[in-house]
């Protein structure tokens, strides 16, 4: 019969639309605002003793304060607020009372009921411009990275054909070359086998003159691409562990392009403090492990910095043999045994100087230590009486490994006896991290206060209601029933929008809520298209049954054509756009999938359920249209 | 129904078409455009004060302190005002405003945000930007070629690179200020103008089959009378939602809004006249549209 469906695709639209409810609901439960707080080190266990100091303290300073709670390992505790303004002055209260070893950070907590945890729904996550925060864009410098590469392999080949007792000229042949002339073939051909020997992914040519022997060793394109990945991952590293000091619930590290990185840090007001902290140099160094018999003042106890070895230690000399300045590289790696490794290179003078300090040490070990910035807060009295919190800065000396020397060491060398390549890789990434690192700039930073976090969601709900409302009027004056069913697959478009998004992971951005606003829009548009045919049909004196169909039948096309071309440009939009735009290109895209559906099935469910199978004589889509008002 | 002569006035058309065109790549010329700080680099701070705001007196702080050349406008209300630092000063010069700001006002000042955009990163945003619209069109352009036939797709280009110049050209005459939102939003205008024009093509093919004996002028103006009623629904459902935005949503997003509005209203006039217009110039007739094997079938495409 015409304008029936199936009973399978109405349960598909109902369960679809459920399904939709069901994941868009925690969005409607306000977050509470609220501290969490974290052990600095991973060994720091939160009990319920600290938790009491934390809550003694917030009681003390009178703000109100619910639903503590401790998560299972120990490793986090979430005090929840009644208001928000109280949260700075609480995270200063709380900070004050458990001291240094805590981080406390701004949250919002999220108060979605289990029954919905329990299926995987979430809220949807806000942007910064939503939450308030702040949005670093941080740059790499690259060339920086590879001039120093330059620099090693200048420095390595020329020490090397010094050791062959090879002579020749060697020079910096601009950024990516060095070249080299020998007065004889022979010195030439000696000294390219070693280049290639100790440098394979160099490229090396060969260029006669009269009287001169020349070789070219570039570096190639992919051994630049490989350096730049070195430096930004190296650098992204550096920053995660630095961003977690920051004590920032729900931070972003990622990135962007070929030497770029993006780094949200939501909830945080002060951008020099955050600054201060991700701009600062890690470093390492290399010591012998003191022997047993080394009296007192020439050894300091350090203790490792893995987690698995914590509260491990051991005694190094005071005496440094190398920084990590001189480290040029460093790599995870396997033997010939198949057993993991990290290889490691010096720049020339770190060689000389390593080599001299093994050579007479063999079977010895040597610590290496990563060194970190840190600041302590102590709080000064005023005159007033008040007190300000003031960062002292220490350096935090850690061990990361201790291994034996098996021979005297130069420019490269391994460590092994690592216990899986995981390790290896970490330890590698650690050596590179405290190595002097590629030098980052801030290209772009934006803050956004919490206020105007909060206002901005107002305003984009309140467009979002006001908008909505404005359509359903007209499309209910406009087309009466039809209107009306339009409407509540809008509805459903909507909530399908915002399930999916939620779903997904996707976070909420201004443009994002503009996005919306628009696929309100425009998502009738699909509908208006039918109901435009159906029209027409009627005109034609078609009886309504026939008319509905074939509108609907022949609408489909033109709104898929319509449809995939407006899903170009919102895919355009999303890969070349930045922040901002991309969450207006991804809700502008959902919403157009989304409305697809809702606008043609869910519009057709509910006109065939109160149409269809039935004898009609009218249909109440606009009072112009009246069966037999043939053209 | 009634069918619009809509073709007999093309010609006016073209001459008001070519009056906007020739005004807004004048002034994209001449005046060129208000680039916003995401496009220019440079710092931006946006404050609060618990009272309505001094500008000359913010102004001469800021001069003293340091921070000559700045501009300082109120932003919606009052009591928030937006300071822009020319190109120049340091990502750390937007904290440092804030402490300059706050030291000589007794009333508390509330950071609202700041803003520092690095040069090059903006220069490469115009680039980008530049790039993305050229794509848009590019792509839309072949979409529509092997959808429809390749005169159409000439005329849905050109429906849009008149909808966004002239777009372009009421933000440049207005001097309103031209951000990342607003170039948003007139990719937004491309993927809308695009809709409507696609759904007036739809229907001057379909017709084209069906009314064989038809000119090519009756057929234009047979479709575009058919599908004006839609056209126009369309828009104002699509205007309502726009309208509350800019009034509600905001002086963040007002951009955004306002550049939409235009080119939807933009959008709407050219899908009727530019791109129907264009098909005419470029003489379209059945023949482009026939299919070769039969009739009637639900397969309508066609590879030009």
């Amino acid at each position: 019969m015409l304008n029936k469906y199936p009973l399978w695709k109405y349960l598909l639209v109902l369960g679809v639309v459920c399904l939709g409810l069901l994941y868009a609901a925690p969005n409607l439960y306000t977050p509470d605002p609220a501290l969490q707080i974290t052990g600095e080190s991973s060994a720091q266990v939160i009990d319920e003793a600290t938790l009491r100091r934390a809550t003694d303290a917030l009681e003390e300073a009178g703000i109100d304060h619910f639903g503590e709670e401790i998560d299972e390992d120990g490793r986090n505790a979430l005090i929840r607020l009644r208001s928000r303004d109280a949260q700075l002055r609480a995270q200063a209260r709380v900070s004050r009372a458990l001291g240094d070893g805590f981080i406390i950070a701004l949250n919002l907590a999220p108060t979605t009921p289990d029954w919905l945890l329990a299926v995987g729904a979430q809220p949807m996550k806000l942007g910064l411009d939503l939450s308030g925060g702040v949005h670093f864009k941080l740059e790499v410098d690259v060339d920086a990275a590879v001039e120093r590469r330059m620099e090693y392999y200048y420095s390595a080949i020329r020490r090397a054909l010094r050791e062959e007792r090879i002579r020749g000229r060697v020079t910096l042949d601009g950024d990516r070359r060095v070249a080299l002339e020998f007065r004889s073939e022979e010195d030439r051909e000696a000294a390219r086998s070693i280049v290639a020997d100790n440098h394979p992914e160099l490229l090396l040519d060969r260029i006669d003159e009269e009287n001169s022997w020349r070789l070219h060793a570039d570096m190639t394109d992919v051994s630049v691409d490989e350096i730049i990945d070195y430096a930004v991952s190296q650098n992204l590293t550096t920053l995660r562990n630095r961003v977690n000091e920051l004590g920032v619930s729900e931070p972003l590290v990622q990135r962007q392009g070929r030497a770029r990185i993006v780094v949200e840090l939501p909830g945080i007001q002060d951008t020099a403090e955050a600054k201060r902290i991700l701009g600062k140099v890690a470093n390492l160094e290399f010591r012998l492990v003191a022997g047993p018999d080394a009296p007192a003042a020439e050894k300091q106890r350090f203790e490792y910095r893995s987690e698995e070895r914590a509260g491990a230690y051991e005694w190094l000399e005071r005496d440094i043999i190398i920084t990590g300045e001189r480290v040029s590289n460093a790599q995870a790696s396997f033997d010939q045994n198949g057993q993991p490794n990290v290889q490691i290179s010096l720049d020339s003078e770190g060689g000389t100087l390593m080599n001299r300090a093994t050579r007479d040490n063999v079977k010895r070990r040597m610590g290496v230590l990563f060194i970190e910035r840190k600041y302590r807060t102590r709080y000064e009295e005023q005159p007033d009486g008040s007190e300000v919190p003031v960062k002292v800065p220490y350096d935090e000396k850690k061990l990361l490994t201790a291994p034996v020397i098996q021979q005297a060491l130069g420019a490269q060398f391994q460590i092994t006896g690592l216990d899986s390549p995981m390790e290896a890789s970490e330890l590698a990434l650690m050596l590179r991290a405290g190595a002097l690192a590629a030098p980052i700039t801030f290209v772009e930073e934006r803050t956004v206060g919490p206020s105007l976090g909060a206002e901005n969601i107002r305003l984009g709900v309140k467009s979002v209601q006001v908008g909505l409302a404005l359509v359903v009027v007209f499309m209910v004056l406009y087309y009466r029933v039809f209107g009306l069913c339009a409407v509540v697959a809008l509805t459903a478009n909507l909530m399908l929008l915002v399930a999916f998004m939620s779903l997904i992971g996707a976070t909420l951005t201004l443009p994002g809520i503009a996005g919306i606003v628009l696929t309100v829009g425009m998502a009738v548009d699909a509908n208006v298209l039918i109901f435009a045919r159906i029209r027409e049909e009627l005109r034609e004196g078609r009886a309504p049954q026939m008319a509905i169909h074939t509108g609907f039948e022949r609408a489909v096309s033109t709104i898929l054509d319509a449809n995939i071309t407006t899903l170009i440009v919102a895919v355009i939009l999303y890969a070349v756009g930045t922040g901002p735009i991309k969450g207006f290109a991804v809700t502008l895209s959902i919403g157009i999938l989304t409305s697809m559906f809702t606008a043609i099935m869910g519009t057709r469910a509910l006109v065939n359920l109160i149409y269809g199978g039935r004898r009609l004589r009218h249909l109440a889509i606009g009072k112009d249209i009246v069966q037999g008002d043939a053209a | 129904m009634k069918v619009f002569n809509f073709m007999g006035w093309r010609l006016a058309a073209v001459v008001f078409s070519a009056v906007l065109l020739v005004t807004s790549i004048g002034s994209l010329a001449v005046r060129q455009l208000e680039w916003g700080l995401d496009f220019t680099g440079g710092t931006l701070v946006e404050v609060h004060y618990g009272d309505s705001a001094d500008l000359d007196a913010i102004r001469n702080t800021l001069d003293s302190g340091g921070y000559e050349g700045a501009t300082v406008v109120s932003f919606g209300t009052d009591q928030d005002v937006l300071i822009r630092l020319p190109s120049g000063f340091t990502d750390a010069d937007g904290a440092a405003v804030l402490a300059v700001l706050s030291d000589a006002s007794d009333a508390a000042v509330e950071l609202r945000r700041t803003e520092f955009i690095g040069p090059q990163v903006g220069e490469e945003l115009r680039e980008q930007g530049g790039l993305a619209m050229l794509l848009a069109l590019g792509l839309v352009m072949l979409y529509i070629g092997f959808r429809f036939q390749l005169k159409f797709a000439v005329g849905a280009v050109a429906a849009l690179v008149h909808d966004v110049l002239i777009t372009l050209g009421f933000f440049s005459v207005l001097g309103l200020e031209f951000d990342l939102t607003v170039l948003a939003a007139l990719l937004a205008v491309i993927g809308y103008s695009l809709n409507d024009t696609i759904v007036v093509a739809d229907r001057i093919r379909e017709n084209f089959r069906k009314l064989r004996r038809a000119e090519p002028v009756e057929v234009i103006n047979i479709s575009l009378s058919e599908t004006l009623g839609r056209t126009l629904v369309t828009s104002l459902t699509t205007l309502l939602v726009l309208i509350s935005l800019a009034v509600f949503g905001g002086e963040m997003i007002h951009g955004f809004a306002v550049a939409l509005i235009v080119g939807v209203v933009i959008g709407t006039y050219s899908s009727i006249y530019v791109s129907a217009t264009t098909l005419l110039l470029m003489g379209v007739s059945k023949e482009d549209l026939m299919i070769p094997v039969k009739e009637g079938a639900e397969q309508d495409d066609l590879v030009p």
